[in-house]
């Protein structure tokens, strides 16, 4: 269905080219996914195959990519529109009309279809993507999961026979990628649609891959069995990394085929536990009574009782709009309670000036680069030295620590996105606050550049600093998190050690958890740990 | 053959009543309010037009914005007010409510005056002016919020298709740039800088924008592959007749311009207008014809459109021809200030617009 030919991709600005020589042929109905780490080339290679790349964003391909027979370079995005359909991160992004229906028929307008055609398929793509009771509805106004079904049913009405989709579940929380994987599942089932798709965070999708293909910067690309590619590749879940650990073959990709090999492993760890961390028991830096806080005509916290403490990390869960971010705001003085009450190291947070309430508390926001105003890395670390009132050199020092290796001329639009994330958590650390709090800190991080996060802030925990972090993440909340949280419809409807909450859930159980259940196991590293000793 | 499936929606039941209907019938209602200074009169209009937004509206986002504009509408009338005030009026006047203390202005800046005597009149004719506005300001605002400008917008032809895209997304631009400069000012505050006053607004600018530039390349890209910008073959001599047309029709409307603004042109510059504009509209017409865009269900337009629309072209008609036949009743003198009566025909005149509350069809509800 679509072919690589000797293909290879150089933007202009870069003296090495993005995808070399890739040569390969994906099959008609099949759905492979895209692995590899950061700057490896996936959502190049995905561009090629909607046309996007070159026509769109410059640069320059060599070799041929063929599409259902149609050349890439010879036609354009809007050429290929009936045979391709493309879906990114942001669905909000790609949105052009402002109702679901309106949204559904735009492509089939563009295309010129029949109205009678136009009116079957929108009510087809209503019933298969589960839409129907939401046809009328704003796009605006509804959730995450329902948004990326919309944007996946959006490109299916015109029937394209590729599908391509780059990280459709970064941004969601576990249970809505589960949706939209249920919809992808159902499409190559049943309509035989060829899917590409790229994901940082495979342990929500590799077990529904037919083929994986593996982009590894300065090798050759590896398209296989997702079992076979799986068992050498850097980027793996974790369910992959137990499955290596214990010498499952053939290595299992779902939690189910784990725990079906899993019994020995079980019976092998039965009557140890992981050495527990021993709970903080310092005075509370930041506490949070009856907090209640509206945001609009949406009641975004009901009533939440939260106290931090030094050393303590804690990761805040709960779905799209359950009011995390929100909280996270309220400790930063963004958002004034409208009753009950917020203090941090003994001040109120929206009463306090900016310039002293950075020593008490520091917020990474979702999008680092909102942080992040200068030309070059020297110049943030400045301003950052300044603002913070901290001896001119901190920050730079700081970002030595965190990030070594950072020419100071660099641009910070130029780093990758764990490496802004990192550049902004320096920003933030110069003023020294004792509070940190990060909101969904992974997003868009592969698995190094996450492993790399969870260091530092275990250090910064053990210097004391309390940290408190809103993620979708359940892996990277097993690993990092002492205490969890989860907050629904903004209220706290779980608060205790990660090990206790997370591991009965189903939603925001780790995969090594679902493996080892009912054993009190969370990451691999503990069951390698217990396994060594 | 079967036949085939009806492509219009069907006109019965709940449904959204055709966009130019609604924005007829709005401009109908503002066109009567422009004939009058009356304000009893634009009160029975603005009142009209706020009824049958209540029964009428819809719970989509643009139906809040009857909200906003009415806001508007009572804030241009303030400032209206409060320049009569500290400005003065130009209307003699002879009742003195209060006097200012004037500020002394050099000679040179001589017909301005800042405070100083505050008249009955002044104050009445720039309350009457202003609430022309407003009411003017509250019928647009009634035509957003019943129907919006989007889908007057997929109502255009072919040709002007894609202009009318440009329009929609630069709309839906407002909203995100107020969040985002809300958001870089929340994380100006991160970085403990303050997050008030105008330096703070003006520093975000440049991100801001930065973001508005991301998303419209980001959404380019996805109208793209979505197939926006297709265009059907059409043969050469046919794209270049358009052409031609619609140059010569530019040309001849630009001329026409010239002609009529210059004195003494008068006597040929009203045919070239119209030939001009013949020819451009011939050019729309055959541009057209390379789009291949297809309508996903149109807005029938049935008898509840004529209604609403009519009600409109009434209201507008009738206010028009009573205002020309007793001028006084809709124009109340302010010197000397009378008492403004309601003229009694007047009254089932404005009335007809309270039709399409009645005749327009409820819009679909959520289950929420």
């Amino acid at each position: 269905m679509i072919t690589f030919e000797q293909v290879s991709v150089r933007y202009a600005d870069s003296a090495e080219p993005v995808l070399r020589n890739v040569d390969l042929t994906v099959p008609e109905g099949e759905l492979c996914l895209l692995v590899g780490p950061s700057g490896s080339g996936k959502s190049t290679l995905l561009g090629t195959v909607s046309g996007l790349v070159p026509h769109f964003t410059g640069g320059v391909l060599h070799g041929r990519v063929t599409v259902g027979g149609r050349d890439t370079r010879e036609h354009r995005p809007r050429e290929l529109a009936d045979l391709v359909g493309t879906v990114g991160q942001d669905p909000l992004a790609q949105f052009v009309t402002d109702t679901v229906e309106d949204e559904l028929a735009y492509g089939m307008e563009s295309l010129g279809l029949p109205g009678d055609v136009m009116r079957r398929r929108v009510e087809e793509t209503l019933d298969l993507l589960g839409l129907a009771d939401l046809r009328d509805r704003a796009l605006g106004a509804l959730s995450g999961g329902q948004q990326q079904r919309v944007a996946i049913g959006s490109v299916l009405t015109v029937h394209p026979r590729v599908l391509v989709l780059d990280e459709p579940t970064s941004a969601l929380d576990p249970g809505a990628a589960e949706e939209v994987l249920a919809v992808l599942q159902r499409l190559v089932h049943d309509l035989g649609t060829t899917v590409l798709m790229a994901e940082h965070r495979l342990e929500r999708v590799v077990q529904y891959a037919d083929r994986v293909l593996l982009l590894n910067p300065g090798a050759e690309p590896v398209l296989g069995e997702p079992a076979e590619v799986m068992a050498h590749s850097p980027v793996h879940p974790p369910v992959v990394a137990l499955g290596r650990l214990a010498g499952w073959r053939p290595l299992p990709l779902s939690v189910r085929d784990a725990r079906r090999k899993a019994a020995p492993l079980r019976a092998e760890l039965d009557g140890r536990a992981p050495a527990a961390a021993g709970t903080p028991d310092g005075a509370p830096i930041a506490a949070t009574d009856r907090l209640a806080v509206r945001r609009g005509p949406v009641q975004a916290l009901r009533g939440v009782d939260l106290a931090l403490r030094p050393g303590e990390i804690t990761a805040l869960m709960g779905r799209n709009g359950a009011g995390k971010s929100t909280l996270l705001g309220s400790l930063v003085g963004l958002h004034a309670p409208t009753s009950g009450s917020v203090t941090v190291g003994g001040r109120t947070p929206h009463r306090t000036r900016p310039a002293e309430l950075i020593r008490h508390v520091g917020l990474v926001p979702q999008d680092p680069r909102d942080l992040l105003y200068g030309e070059t890395v020297a110049a943030e670390c400045a301003a950052a030295d300044t603002d913070a009132g901290a001896a001119p050199g901190s920050c730079r020092a700081l970002v030595e620590r965190l990030l070594p290796g950072v020419a100071d001329a660099t641009h910070p639009r130029d780093l990758s996105e764990g490496q802004r994330l990192t550049l902004a958590l320096a920003v933030v650390l110069t003023a020294r606050p004792p509070l940190l709090l990060l909101d969904e800190p992974t997003r868009g991080l592969d698995y190094a550049a996450k492993a790399r996060l969870v260091q530092i802030l275990r250090s910064l925990a053990a210097e004391g600093h309390a940290v408190l972090l809103a993620t979708h993440d359940v892996e990277l909340a097993a690993e990092l998190a002492h205490r969890t949280l989860i907050l629904a419809e903004g209220e706290i409807v779980a608060d205790g050690p990660t090990a206790e909450v997370v591991v009965s859930s189903p939603a925001f159980a780790p995969q090594v958890a679902k493996v080892l259940a009912p054993g009190p196991w969370l990451t691999v590293q503990q069951v390698a740990k217990a396994l060594g000793a | 053959m079967s036949s085939p499936a009806r492509s219009t929606r069907p006109p019965t039941g709940p449904r959204q009543l055709h966009p130019a209907a609604w924005w007829l019938w709005a401009l109908g209602l503002g066109a009567a309010a422009t004939r009058t200074t009356n304000p009893v009169i634009l009160l029975l209009l603005a009142a009209t037009a706020g009824y049958v937004v209540a029964a009428r509206r819809g719970d989509a986002p643009w139906s809040r914005s009857y909200g906003a504009f009415l806001r508007l509408g009572l804030l241009v009338l303030g400032i209206r007010l409060v320049f009569a005030v500290l400005l003065g009026s130009p209307v003699p006047g002879t009742h003195v409510l209060f006097t200012l203390p004037e500020l002394p202005l050099p000679a040179w800046a001589q017909g301005v005056r800042i405070g100083g005597r505050v008249t009955l009149e002044g104050l009445l004719s720039a309350l009457y002016d202003g609430l022309r506005l407003a009411t003017l300001l509250v019928c647009v605002g009634a035509a957003n919020s019943l129907a919006s400008p989007a889908r007057l917008l997929r109502a255009l032809p072919g040709a002007l298709y894609e202009a009318g895209v440009a329009v929609v997304v630069a709309m839906t631009f407002a909203p995100n740039l107020v969040a985002d400069v809300r958001r870089l000012r929340a994380a100006r505050r991160l970085r403990g800088r303050n997050d008030r006053g105008v330096a703070a607004v003006l520093s975000v600018g440049l991100p801001v924008l930065e973001g508005a530039l991301e998303r419209s390349i980001a959404l380019a890209a996805a109208m793209d592959t979505r197939g926006f910008g297709r265009t059907a073959d059409v043969p050469r001599r046919l794209a270049r007749v358009t052409a031609a047309l619609t140059l010569a029709g530019l040309l001849g409307v630009c001329l026409a311009a010239y002609g009529l603004l210059t004195a003494g042109g008068a006597g040929w510059a009203l045919p070239v207008l119209l030939l001009g504009l013949a020819a451009a509209f011939a050019g729309l017409l055959l541009g057209s014809r390379r789009s291949l865009r297809t309508r996903h269900r149109p807005d029938p337009w049935a008898l509840p459109e004529w209604l609403t629309a009519g009600s409109g072209a009434a209201v507008a008609a009738l206010v028009t021809w009573l205002a020309s036949r007793d001028p006084a009743a809709f124009t109340p003198t302010v010197v000397p200030p009378t008492v403004p009566v309601l003229p009694l025909a007047v009254v089932p005149a404005v009335l007809l617009g309270l039709v399409p509350a009645f005749a327009a069809p409820t819009p679909p509800r959520r289950a929420s």
